[in-house]
Protein backbone atom coordinates (compact mmCIF):
# COMPACT_ATOMS: atom_id res chain seq x y z
CA UNK A 1 0.00 0.00 0.00
CA UNK A 2 1.19 3.48 -0.85
CA UNK A 3 2.29 5.65 2.05
CA UNK A 4 0.14 8.73 2.68
CA UNK A 5 2.06 11.72 1.37
CA UNK A 6 2.30 14.83 3.50
CA UNK A 7 4.47 17.93 3.80
CA UNK A 8 6.80 18.21 6.79
CA UNK A 9 5.63 21.81 7.17
CA UNK A 10 2.63 23.59 5.65
CA UNK A 11 3.25 25.90 2.69
CA UNK A 12 1.20 28.92 1.60
CA UNK A 13 1.06 31.10 -1.51
CA UNK A 14 1.05 34.79 -0.57
CA UNK A 15 1.73 36.55 -3.87
CA UNK A 16 1.49 35.91 -7.61
CA UNK A 17 2.22 37.69 -10.86
CA UNK A 18 2.06 36.90 -14.56
CA UNK A 19 3.11 38.81 -17.66
CA UNK A 20 0.78 39.11 -20.62
CA UNK A 21 1.20 36.08 -22.88
CA UNK A 22 1.71 36.81 -26.59
CA UNK A 23 4.36 36.80 -29.33
CA UNK A 24 6.55 39.79 -28.51
CA UNK A 25 9.06 41.05 -31.07
CA UNK A 26 10.41 43.64 -28.62
CA UNK A 27 10.43 41.79 -25.28
CA UNK A 28 12.71 39.01 -24.07
CA UNK A 29 12.69 36.64 -21.09
CA UNK A 30 14.07 39.28 -18.71
CA UNK A 31 11.50 41.89 -19.75
CA UNK A 32 8.64 39.44 -19.32
CA UNK A 33 9.95 38.14 -16.02
CA UNK A 34 10.25 41.70 -14.75
CA UNK A 35 6.56 42.25 -15.55
CA UNK A 36 5.51 39.14 -13.64
CA UNK A 37 7.81 39.95 -10.70
CA UNK A 38 6.53 43.51 -10.30
CA UNK A 39 2.94 42.28 -10.31
CA UNK A 40 3.82 39.61 -7.73
CA UNK A 41 5.32 42.22 -5.38
CA UNK A 42 2.25 44.43 -5.74
CA UNK A 43 -0.01 41.44 -5.02
CA UNK A 44 1.39 40.84 -1.51
CA UNK A 45 -1.35 42.49 0.56
CA UNK A 46 0.79 43.58 3.50
CA UNK A 47 3.88 44.29 1.39
CA UNK A 48 7.27 42.62 1.77
CA UNK A 49 10.93 43.16 1.11
CA UNK A 50 12.04 41.13 -1.95
CA UNK A 51 15.46 40.97 -0.28
CA UNK A 52 13.92 38.41 2.09
CA UNK A 53 13.45 35.80 -0.66
CA UNK A 54 15.67 32.83 0.22
CA UNK A 55 15.84 31.10 -3.15
CA UNK A 56 14.46 30.96 -6.71
CA UNK A 57 13.16 27.86 -8.49
CA UNK A 58 12.73 28.61 -12.19
CA UNK A 59 11.05 26.45 -14.80
CA UNK A 60 12.34 26.80 -18.34
CA UNK A 61 12.11 24.17 -21.05
CA UNK A 62 14.38 25.16 -23.87
CA UNK A 63 15.36 28.79 -24.15
CA UNK A 64 18.72 27.14 -24.93
CA UNK A 65 17.26 26.24 -28.30
CA UNK A 66 14.80 29.10 -28.79
CA UNK A 67 17.18 32.00 -28.01
CA UNK A 68 20.56 30.22 -27.83
CA UNK A 69 21.04 30.96 -24.18
CA UNK A 70 21.01 28.44 -21.35
CA UNK A 71 21.54 28.60 -17.58
CA UNK A 72 18.54 30.86 -16.85
CA UNK A 73 18.54 30.47 -13.05
CA UNK A 74 21.30 33.00 -12.34
CA UNK A 75 20.23 35.33 -15.16
CA UNK A 76 16.83 35.74 -13.52
CA UNK A 77 18.20 35.81 -9.94
CA UNK A 78 20.49 38.66 -10.99
CA UNK A 79 17.59 40.45 -12.73
CA UNK A 80 15.53 40.54 -9.53
CA UNK A 81 18.41 41.28 -7.15
CA UNK A 82 18.37 37.83 -5.59
CA UNK A 83 21.99 36.89 -6.36
CA UNK A 84 24.09 35.56 -4.60
CA UNK A 85 21.22 33.50 -3.14
CA UNK A 86 20.55 30.20 -4.92
CA UNK A 87 18.68 29.82 -8.19
CA UNK A 88 17.74 26.39 -9.53
CA UNK A 89 16.33 25.71 -12.98
CA UNK A 90 13.88 22.84 -13.41
CA UNK A 91 13.10 21.15 -16.72
CA UNK A 92 10.09 18.96 -17.41
CA UNK A 93 9.29 20.11 -20.96
CA UNK A 94 5.95 21.97 -20.88
CA UNK A 95 5.57 21.11 -17.17
CA UNK A 96 8.86 22.80 -16.21
CA UNK A 97 7.42 25.44 -13.90
CA UNK A 98 5.00 23.08 -12.15
CA UNK A 99 8.20 21.28 -11.16
CA UNK A 100 9.73 24.59 -9.99
CA UNK A 101 6.63 25.16 -7.84
CA UNK A 102 6.91 21.66 -6.43
CA UNK A 103 10.60 22.01 -5.61
CA UNK A 104 9.87 25.36 -3.96
CA UNK A 105 7.18 23.73 -1.84
CA UNK A 106 9.57 20.97 -0.80
CA UNK A 107 12.32 23.47 0.06
CA UNK A 108 9.98 25.22 2.50
CA UNK A 109 8.33 22.03 3.76
CA UNK A 110 11.77 20.68 4.67
CA UNK A 111 12.34 23.67 6.90
CA UNK A 112 15.45 24.75 5.02
CA UNK A 113 13.94 27.95 3.54
CA UNK A 114 11.06 30.18 4.63
CA UNK A 115 10.41 32.35 1.56
CA UNK A 116 10.83 31.03 -1.96
CA UNK A 117 10.00 32.35 -5.44
CA UNK A 118 8.58 29.65 -7.76
CA UNK A 119 8.55 30.81 -11.35
CA UNK A 120 8.71 30.03 -15.04
CA UNK A 121 9.71 31.77 -18.24
CA UNK A 122 9.89 30.98 -21.96
CA UNK A 123 10.73 33.06 -25.04
CA UNK A 124 9.64 31.13 -28.13
CA UNK A 125 8.55 33.56 -30.81
CA UNK A 126 11.95 34.75 -32.08
CA UNK A 127 12.26 31.62 -34.27
CA UNK A 128 10.26 30.41 -37.27
CA UNK A 129 7.28 28.11 -36.73
CA UNK A 130 9.27 25.17 -38.13
CA UNK A 131 12.14 25.87 -35.73
CA UNK A 132 9.78 26.12 -32.77
CA UNK A 133 8.21 22.80 -33.78
CA UNK A 134 11.70 21.29 -33.96
CA UNK A 135 12.56 22.71 -30.52
CA UNK A 136 9.37 21.38 -28.92
CA UNK A 137 9.90 18.00 -30.56
CA UNK A 138 13.00 17.65 -28.38
CA UNK A 139 10.49 16.50 -25.76
CA UNK A 140 8.95 13.65 -27.76
CA UNK A 141 10.13 10.09 -27.25
CA UNK A 142 12.84 9.32 -29.86
CA UNK A 143 10.87 6.48 -31.50
CA UNK A 144 8.01 8.91 -32.16
CA UNK A 145 10.04 11.64 -33.84
CA UNK A 146 11.82 9.11 -36.04
CA UNK A 147 8.62 7.98 -37.80
CA UNK A 148 7.49 11.57 -38.42
CA UNK A 149 5.35 12.29 -35.35
CA UNK A 150 5.10 15.97 -34.46
CA UNK A 151 3.41 17.18 -31.25
CA UNK A 152 0.09 17.84 -32.99
CA UNK A 153 0.60 14.42 -34.60
CA UNK A 154 0.97 12.64 -31.26
CA UNK A 155 -2.22 14.23 -29.95
CA UNK A 156 -3.94 13.57 -33.27
CA UNK A 157 -3.15 9.88 -32.80
CA UNK A 158 -4.53 9.95 -29.25
CA UNK A 159 -7.72 11.48 -30.67
CA UNK A 160 -8.17 8.63 -33.17
CA UNK A 161 -7.73 6.11 -30.35
CA UNK A 162 -10.28 8.00 -28.22
CA UNK A 163 -12.73 8.28 -31.12
CA UNK A 164 -12.41 4.55 -31.86
CA UNK A 165 -12.90 3.51 -28.24
CA UNK A 166 -15.66 5.91 -27.18
CA UNK A 167 -17.42 6.92 -30.40
CA UNK A 168 -16.58 10.62 -30.04
CA UNK A 169 -15.94 12.78 -33.13
CA UNK A 170 -14.32 16.05 -34.16
CA UNK A 171 -17.59 17.77 -33.28
CA UNK A 172 -16.92 16.92 -29.63
CA UNK A 173 -13.49 18.53 -29.81
CA UNK A 174 -15.06 21.65 -31.35
CA UNK A 175 -17.13 22.06 -28.18
CA UNK A 176 -13.87 22.38 -26.22
CA UNK A 177 -12.43 24.96 -28.61
CA UNK A 178 -15.64 27.01 -28.55
CA UNK A 179 -15.77 26.88 -24.74
CA UNK A 180 -12.13 28.00 -24.33
CA UNK A 181 -12.66 30.84 -26.79
CA UNK A 182 -15.75 31.97 -24.87
CA UNK A 183 -13.66 32.39 -21.67
CA UNK A 184 -10.68 34.10 -23.29
CA UNK A 185 -12.21 37.55 -24.02
CA UNK A 186 -12.68 37.91 -20.25
CA UNK A 187 -8.94 37.44 -19.61
CA UNK A 188 -6.93 40.63 -20.26
CA UNK A 189 -3.67 38.62 -20.31
CA UNK A 190 -4.81 36.15 -22.97
CA UNK A 191 -2.96 35.94 -26.27
CA UNK A 192 -6.24 35.45 -28.17
CA UNK A 193 -8.95 37.25 -26.21
CA UNK A 194 -11.51 36.47 -28.89
CA UNK A 195 -14.55 34.23 -29.17
CA UNK A 196 -14.89 32.03 -32.27
CA UNK A 197 -17.69 34.40 -33.35
CA UNK A 198 -15.20 37.32 -33.05
CA UNK A 199 -12.74 35.42 -35.28
CA UNK A 200 -15.47 34.72 -37.85
CA UNK A 201 -16.48 38.39 -37.94
CA UNK A 202 -12.85 39.46 -38.30
CA UNK A 203 -12.42 37.18 -41.33
CA UNK A 204 -15.62 38.50 -42.89
CA UNK A 205 -14.54 42.13 -42.34
CA UNK A 206 -11.08 41.42 -43.75
CA UNK A 207 -12.55 39.82 -46.89
CA UNK A 208 -14.88 42.81 -47.38
CA UNK A 209 -12.00 45.26 -47.00
CA UNK A 210 -9.85 43.40 -49.52
CA UNK A 211 -12.75 43.05 -51.97
CA UNK A 212 -12.52 39.25 -51.79
CA UNK A 213 -15.53 36.88 -51.73
CA UNK A 214 -17.13 37.20 -48.30
CA UNK A 215 -17.27 33.83 -46.51
CA UNK A 216 -20.45 32.64 -44.84
CA UNK A 217 -20.71 30.23 -41.94
CA UNK A 218 -23.98 29.24 -40.33
CA UNK A 219 -22.49 28.92 -36.87
CA UNK A 220 -19.23 28.37 -34.97
CA UNK A 221 -19.08 24.69 -35.86
CA UNK A 222 -19.55 25.30 -39.57
CA UNK A 223 -16.61 27.73 -39.31
CA UNK A 224 -14.51 25.07 -37.57
CA UNK A 225 -15.52 22.46 -40.18
CA UNK A 226 -14.33 24.75 -43.00
CA UNK A 227 -10.77 23.67 -43.82
CA UNK A 228 -10.09 27.02 -45.52
CA UNK A 229 -10.68 28.76 -42.19
CA UNK A 230 -9.45 25.91 -39.99
CA UNK A 231 -6.84 23.88 -41.92
CA UNK A 232 -5.54 20.46 -40.93
CA UNK A 233 -2.27 20.43 -38.98
CA UNK A 234 -2.18 16.74 -38.05
CA UNK A 235 -5.55 15.13 -38.66
CA UNK A 236 -7.81 15.15 -36.72
CA UNK A 237 -6.02 18.13 -35.13
CA UNK A 238 -6.82 21.32 -37.04
CA UNK A 239 -5.47 24.82 -36.41
CA UNK A 240 -8.16 25.60 -33.81
CA UNK A 241 -7.36 22.41 -31.91
CA UNK A 242 -3.80 23.62 -31.25
CA UNK A 243 -2.33 26.10 -28.76
CA UNK A 244 -0.23 28.98 -30.17
CA UNK A 245 3.46 29.86 -29.89
CA UNK A 246 3.88 32.27 -26.97
CA UNK A 247 6.29 34.26 -24.83
CA UNK A 248 5.63 34.85 -21.15
CA UNK A 249 6.59 34.57 -17.50
CA UNK A 250 4.85 33.88 -14.19
CA UNK A 251 5.92 33.71 -10.54
CA UNK A 252 4.50 32.96 -7.11
CA UNK A 253 5.72 33.72 -3.61
CA UNK A 254 5.70 30.67 -1.32
CA UNK A 255 6.20 30.89 2.44
CA UNK A 256 5.99 28.65 5.51
CA UNK A 257 2.38 28.35 6.66
CA UNK A 258 3.10 29.78 10.13
CA UNK A 259 4.41 33.09 8.72
CA UNK A 260 1.83 33.45 5.91
CA UNK A 261 -0.30 35.97 7.83
CA UNK A 262 2.69 38.34 7.97
CA UNK A 263 2.19 38.75 4.22
CA UNK A 264 -1.58 38.63 3.78
CA UNK A 265 -4.75 37.86 5.69
CA UNK A 266 -5.85 35.79 2.67
CA UNK A 267 -3.16 33.25 1.80
CA UNK A 268 -3.80 30.10 -0.23
CA UNK A 269 -2.56 26.79 1.13
CA UNK A 270 -0.86 24.04 -0.85
CA UNK A 271 -2.96 21.03 0.16
CA UNK A 272 -2.21 18.60 -2.66
CA UNK A 273 0.82 18.21 -4.87
CA UNK A 274 1.35 15.24 -7.18
CA UNK A 275 3.65 14.30 -10.02
CA UNK A 276 3.97 11.33 -12.34
CA UNK A 277 6.13 10.20 -15.24
CA UNK A 278 5.09 8.40 -18.40
CA UNK A 279 6.44 6.35 -21.26
CA UNK A 280 6.15 6.86 -24.99
CA UNK A 281 3.03 6.07 -26.99
CA UNK A 282 4.34 2.67 -28.04
CA UNK A 283 4.73 1.53 -24.43
CA UNK A 284 1.11 2.32 -23.50
CA UNK A 285 -1.48 -0.41 -24.00
CA UNK A 286 -4.28 2.16 -24.15
CA UNK A 287 -3.89 5.60 -25.74
CA UNK A 288 -6.99 7.17 -24.23
CA UNK A 289 -5.41 8.21 -20.93
CA UNK A 290 -2.12 9.40 -19.42
CA UNK A 291 -0.67 7.10 -16.79
CA UNK A 292 1.46 10.00 -15.46
CA UNK A 293 -1.60 12.20 -14.85
CA UNK A 294 -3.39 9.41 -13.04
CA UNK A 295 -0.35 8.92 -10.81
CA UNK A 296 -0.03 12.66 -10.14
CA UNK A 297 -3.73 12.79 -9.26
CA UNK A 298 -3.39 9.84 -6.89
CA UNK A 299 -0.55 11.57 -5.06
CA UNK A 300 -2.33 14.92 -4.87
CA UNK A 301 -5.72 13.53 -3.84
CA UNK A 302 -4.03 11.18 -1.36
CA UNK A 303 -2.13 14.03 0.28
CA UNK A 304 -5.16 16.33 0.47
CA UNK A 305 -7.66 13.68 1.50
CA UNK A 306 -9.92 15.06 -1.22
CA UNK A 307 -11.86 13.35 -3.99
CA UNK A 308 -12.16 14.67 -7.55
CA UNK A 309 -15.68 15.92 -6.78
CA UNK A 310 -14.25 18.21 -4.07
CA UNK A 311 -12.32 20.22 -6.68
CA UNK A 312 -14.49 23.22 -7.57
CA UNK A 313 -12.70 24.27 -10.77
CA UNK A 314 -9.48 23.42 -12.56
CA UNK A 315 -7.00 24.56 -15.12
CA UNK A 316 -5.87 21.57 -17.24
CA UNK A 317 -3.12 21.31 -19.85
CA UNK A 318 -5.07 21.78 -23.09
CA UNK A 319 -2.10 22.01 -25.46
CA UNK A 320 -4.53 20.36 -27.90
CA UNK A 321 -8.32 20.04 -27.68
CA UNK A 322 -8.18 16.25 -27.24
CA UNK A 323 -5.78 16.72 -24.32
CA UNK A 324 -8.42 18.60 -22.29
CA UNK A 325 -10.85 15.75 -22.86
CA UNK A 326 -8.37 13.15 -21.67
CA UNK A 327 -7.29 15.18 -18.61
CA UNK A 328 -10.78 15.83 -17.25
CA UNK A 329 -11.26 12.05 -17.24
CA UNK A 330 -7.81 11.20 -15.85
CA UNK A 331 -8.30 13.68 -13.00
CA UNK A 332 -11.57 11.95 -12.13
CA UNK A 333 -13.86 14.89 -12.88
CA UNK A 334 -15.70 12.66 -15.35
CA UNK A 335 -15.63 8.91 -15.99
CA UNK A 336 -13.44 7.53 -18.80
CA UNK A 337 -15.33 7.96 -22.06
CA UNK A 338 -17.83 10.39 -20.50
CA UNK A 339 -15.77 13.59 -20.82
CA UNK A 340 -16.96 14.47 -24.32
CA UNK A 341 -20.59 14.15 -23.22
CA UNK A 342 -19.95 16.38 -20.20
CA UNK A 343 -18.39 19.04 -22.42
CA UNK A 344 -21.31 18.83 -24.90
CA UNK A 345 -23.74 19.34 -21.99
CA UNK A 346 -21.86 22.50 -20.95
CA UNK A 347 -20.72 21.06 -17.60
CA UNK A 348 -17.20 22.49 -18.02
CA UNK A 349 -18.30 26.01 -18.87
CA UNK A 350 -17.39 28.85 -16.55
CA UNK A 351 -20.94 28.88 -15.18
CA UNK A 352 -21.24 25.08 -15.17
CA UNK A 353 -20.77 22.69 -12.25
CA UNK A 354 -17.09 21.94 -13.12
CA UNK A 355 -15.48 24.97 -14.78
CA UNK A 356 -12.38 23.99 -16.79
CA UNK A 357 -9.82 26.50 -18.07
CA UNK A 358 -11.59 29.71 -17.09
CA UNK A 359 -8.42 31.52 -18.22
CA UNK A 360 -9.10 30.48 -21.82
CA UNK A 361 -6.63 27.63 -21.39
CA UNK A 362 -3.39 27.18 -23.26
CA UNK A 363 -5.43 27.38 -26.47
CA UNK A 364 -6.35 31.04 -25.97
CA UNK A 365 -4.36 32.33 -23.01
CA UNK A 366 -1.15 31.15 -24.71
CA UNK A 367 1.48 28.54 -23.90
CA UNK A 368 4.98 29.89 -23.19
CA UNK A 369 5.92 26.35 -22.26
CA UNK A 370 8.22 26.90 -19.26
CA UNK A 371 5.88 29.52 -17.76
CA UNK A 372 2.66 27.57 -18.21
CA UNK A 373 2.60 25.58 -14.94
CA UNK A 374 2.89 28.64 -12.68
CA UNK A 375 0.69 30.56 -15.14
CA UNK A 376 -2.09 28.01 -14.52
CA UNK A 377 -1.65 28.38 -10.76
CA UNK A 378 -1.88 32.16 -11.24
CA UNK A 379 -5.43 31.62 -12.55
CA UNK A 380 -6.26 29.44 -9.52
CA UNK A 381 -4.89 32.21 -7.26
CA UNK A 382 -7.04 34.85 -8.99
CA UNK A 383 -10.20 32.72 -8.87
CA UNK A 384 -9.84 31.59 -5.24
CA UNK A 385 -9.19 35.14 -4.04
CA UNK A 386 -12.21 36.42 -5.99
CA UNK A 387 -9.99 38.62 -8.16
CA UNK A 388 -10.78 37.12 -11.57
CA UNK A 389 -13.02 40.02 -12.58
CA UNK A 390 -15.46 39.26 -15.38
CA UNK A 391 -14.36 35.64 -15.63
CA UNK A 392 -14.86 34.96 -11.92
CA UNK A 393 -16.41 31.51 -11.40
CA UNK A 394 -19.97 32.26 -10.25
CA UNK A 395 -19.96 29.86 -7.29
CA UNK A 396 -20.55 30.80 -3.67
CA UNK A 397 -17.81 29.76 -1.26
CA UNK A 398 -15.08 29.09 -3.81
CA UNK A 399 -12.48 27.32 -1.72
CA UNK A 400 -10.62 24.63 -3.68
CA UNK A 401 -9.04 24.89 -7.12
CA UNK A 402 -6.51 22.80 -9.02
CA UNK A 403 -4.05 23.02 -11.88
CA UNK A 404 -2.86 20.13 -14.05
CA UNK A 405 0.31 20.54 -16.12
CA UNK A 406 1.69 18.11 -18.73
CA UNK A 407 5.12 17.89 -20.34
CA UNK A 408 6.15 16.10 -23.51
CA UNK A 409 3.89 13.35 -24.75
CA UNK A 410 2.72 12.75 -21.18
CA UNK A 411 6.25 12.16 -19.87
CA UNK A 412 5.82 14.57 -16.94
CA UNK A 413 2.45 15.38 -15.39
CA UNK A 414 1.51 17.25 -12.21
CA UNK A 415 -1.60 18.09 -10.23
CA UNK A 416 -1.50 20.91 -7.66
CA UNK A 417 -4.44 21.69 -5.37
CA UNK A 418 -4.74 25.04 -3.58
CA UNK A 419 -7.17 25.91 -0.78
CA UNK A 420 -8.51 29.19 0.56
CA UNK A 421 -9.39 28.91 4.24
CA UNK B 1 22.89 -16.90 -30.79
CA UNK B 2 22.62 -13.16 -31.26
CA UNK B 3 25.36 -11.21 -29.49
CA UNK B 4 24.18 -7.66 -30.07
CA UNK B 5 23.43 -5.42 -27.06
CA UNK B 6 19.76 -4.79 -26.34
CA UNK B 7 19.93 -1.17 -27.50
CA UNK B 8 18.29 1.32 -29.84
CA UNK B 9 21.40 1.15 -32.03
CA UNK B 10 20.97 -2.62 -32.45
CA UNK B 11 17.26 -2.13 -33.15
CA UNK B 12 18.11 0.30 -35.96
CA UNK B 13 20.79 -2.03 -37.36
CA UNK B 14 18.25 -4.86 -37.52
CA UNK B 15 15.79 -2.57 -39.32
CA UNK B 16 18.51 -1.91 -41.92
CA UNK B 17 18.65 -5.71 -42.33
CA UNK B 18 14.84 -5.87 -42.70
CA UNK B 19 14.29 -7.58 -39.38
CA UNK B 20 11.90 -6.24 -36.74
CA UNK B 21 13.48 -7.34 -33.46
CA UNK B 22 12.62 -7.02 -29.81
CA UNK B 23 13.86 -8.38 -26.50
CA UNK B 24 12.17 -10.96 -24.31
CA UNK B 25 12.81 -11.28 -20.59
CA UNK B 26 14.02 -14.81 -19.90
CA UNK B 27 12.76 -14.58 -16.34
CA UNK B 28 9.16 -13.38 -16.79
CA UNK B 29 8.61 -13.63 -20.54
CA UNK B 30 7.69 -9.97 -21.12
CA UNK B 31 8.27 -8.83 -24.73
CA UNK B 32 9.64 -5.40 -25.65
CA UNK B 33 9.76 -3.85 -29.12
CA UNK B 34 11.95 -1.78 -29.43
CA UNK B 35 14.17 -3.84 -27.12
CA UNK B 36 14.82 -2.99 -23.49
CA UNK B 37 17.93 -4.14 -21.64
CA UNK B 38 16.16 -3.99 -18.26
CA UNK B 39 12.80 -5.72 -17.86
CA UNK B 40 10.29 -3.14 -16.57
CA UNK B 41 8.03 -5.94 -15.33
CA UNK B 42 10.48 -7.88 -13.12
CA UNK B 43 13.72 -5.81 -13.30
CA UNK B 44 15.78 -8.73 -14.65
CA UNK B 45 18.54 -7.99 -17.17
CA UNK B 46 18.50 -11.51 -18.56
CA UNK B 47 17.18 -10.88 -22.09
CA UNK B 48 17.04 -12.69 -25.41
CA UNK B 49 16.44 -11.39 -28.93
CA UNK B 50 13.12 -12.22 -30.59
CA UNK B 51 12.14 -11.57 -34.18
CA UNK B 52 8.48 -10.63 -34.59
CA UNK B 53 6.41 -11.58 -37.65
CA UNK B 54 5.50 -8.05 -38.64
CA UNK B 55 1.75 -8.56 -38.65
CA UNK B 56 -0.18 -5.93 -36.76
CA UNK B 57 -3.31 -3.86 -36.28
CA UNK B 58 -3.53 -0.08 -36.34
CA UNK B 59 -3.99 1.25 -32.78
CA UNK B 60 -3.90 5.00 -33.50
CA UNK B 61 -2.84 7.28 -36.36
CA UNK B 62 -2.57 10.83 -37.59
CA UNK B 63 -2.22 12.39 -41.04
CA UNK B 64 0.38 15.13 -40.75
CA UNK B 65 0.27 18.19 -43.00
CA UNK B 66 3.02 20.15 -41.24
CA UNK B 67 5.97 17.81 -40.78
CA UNK B 68 9.57 18.03 -39.58
CA UNK B 69 12.42 18.95 -41.98
CA UNK B 70 13.32 15.34 -42.88
CA UNK B 71 9.75 14.56 -43.96
CA UNK B 72 9.50 17.80 -45.95
CA UNK B 73 12.73 16.72 -47.69
CA UNK B 74 10.90 13.54 -48.79
CA UNK B 75 8.29 15.74 -50.51
CA UNK B 76 5.56 15.86 -47.86
CA UNK B 77 3.68 19.11 -47.31
CA UNK B 78 0.17 20.53 -46.75
CA UNK B 79 -1.02 19.14 -50.08
CA UNK B 80 0.81 15.85 -49.59
CA UNK B 81 0.36 14.79 -45.97
CA UNK B 82 1.77 11.55 -44.56
CA UNK B 83 0.46 9.10 -42.04
CA UNK B 84 2.20 8.08 -38.80
CA UNK B 85 0.73 5.63 -36.34
CA UNK B 86 1.03 3.30 -33.41
CA UNK B 87 0.56 -0.35 -34.35
CA UNK B 88 -0.12 -3.33 -32.15
CA UNK B 89 1.92 -6.34 -33.22
CA UNK B 90 0.35 -9.76 -33.28
CA UNK B 91 2.77 -10.71 -30.49
CA UNK B 92 1.24 -7.98 -28.30
CA UNK B 93 3.89 -5.24 -28.20
CA UNK B 94 3.26 -1.85 -29.81
CA UNK B 95 5.58 0.20 -32.03
CA UNK B 96 5.54 3.66 -33.60
CA UNK B 97 5.68 3.45 -37.40
CA UNK B 98 4.98 5.22 -40.63
CA UNK B 99 1.80 4.00 -42.31
CA UNK B 100 2.28 3.59 -46.06
CA UNK B 101 -0.17 2.61 -48.79
CA UNK B 102 -2.99 4.76 -47.41
CA UNK B 103 -4.29 8.11 -48.70
CA UNK B 104 -3.39 10.61 -46.00
CA UNK B 105 -5.68 13.11 -47.73
CA UNK B 106 -8.60 10.82 -46.86
CA UNK B 107 -8.10 10.11 -43.16
CA UNK B 108 -11.76 9.11 -42.83
CA UNK B 109 -10.91 5.98 -44.84
CA UNK B 110 -8.11 4.91 -42.49
CA UNK B 111 -9.50 2.80 -39.67
CA UNK B 112 -8.20 2.06 -36.20
CA UNK B 113 -8.10 -1.74 -36.01
CA UNK B 114 -7.23 -2.32 -39.68
CA UNK B 115 -4.77 -5.20 -40.30
CA UNK B 116 -1.25 -4.25 -41.39
CA UNK B 117 2.01 -5.88 -42.40
CA UNK B 118 5.55 -4.58 -41.99
CA UNK B 119 7.53 -2.77 -44.69
CA UNK B 120 11.10 -1.50 -44.36
CA UNK B 121 11.66 1.90 -45.97
CA UNK B 122 15.31 2.43 -46.86
CA UNK B 123 16.52 6.01 -47.34
CA UNK B 124 20.06 7.13 -48.23
CA UNK B 125 23.07 4.91 -48.89
CA UNK B 126 26.26 3.64 -47.26
CA UNK B 127 26.96 5.24 -43.88
CA UNK B 128 23.92 7.49 -44.23
CA UNK B 129 21.54 4.56 -44.83
CA UNK B 130 18.49 4.86 -42.62
CA UNK B 131 15.63 2.45 -42.45
CA UNK B 132 12.22 3.62 -41.30
CA UNK B 133 9.79 1.17 -39.87
CA UNK B 134 6.56 1.27 -41.84
CA UNK B 135 3.38 -0.77 -42.11
CA UNK B 136 1.06 -1.33 -45.07
CA UNK B 137 -2.59 -2.40 -45.13
CA UNK B 138 -2.85 -6.19 -45.63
Amino acid sequence: MQKKRKLGRGVAVVGAGMSKFAMFKDKDSKDLFGEAFREMIASVDKGFDPGEIDALYLGNFTNDFFVHQGHWGPIISDLIGLAPKPATRTEGACASSALAFREGVFAIASGFYDIVLAAGVEDMSKRTTEEVAEGLALATVPYEGRVGFTFPGVFGALATAYFAKYGATREDLMNITIKSHSNAPLNPKAQFPFSIRDMMNAKIESAKKKGKPVPYWEDEKSFLRDTAANPVVAWPMHLYDCCPISDGAACMLLVGEEIAKNFTDDPLYVIGIGQGSGRGLHACDDLTYFEATRHAAKEAYGMSGLKPEDIQFSEVHDCFSIAELIHIEDLGFFKPGEGHKAVAEGLTRRDGPMPINTSGGLKCKGHPVGATGVGQLFEVWKQLRGEAGERQVPKKDLRIGAAHNLGGTGGTCTLTILERR
Amino acid sequence: MEERPFSDISYEQYLNEERLMGSRCKKCGALFVPPRSICVSCYSSDMEWVEVKGEARLAAFTCISVGPPFMIAEGYDRKHPYCSGVVELEEGARVDARIEGVDANKPEDIKVGMPLKVKFLHRGEGDSLKTYLAFLPM
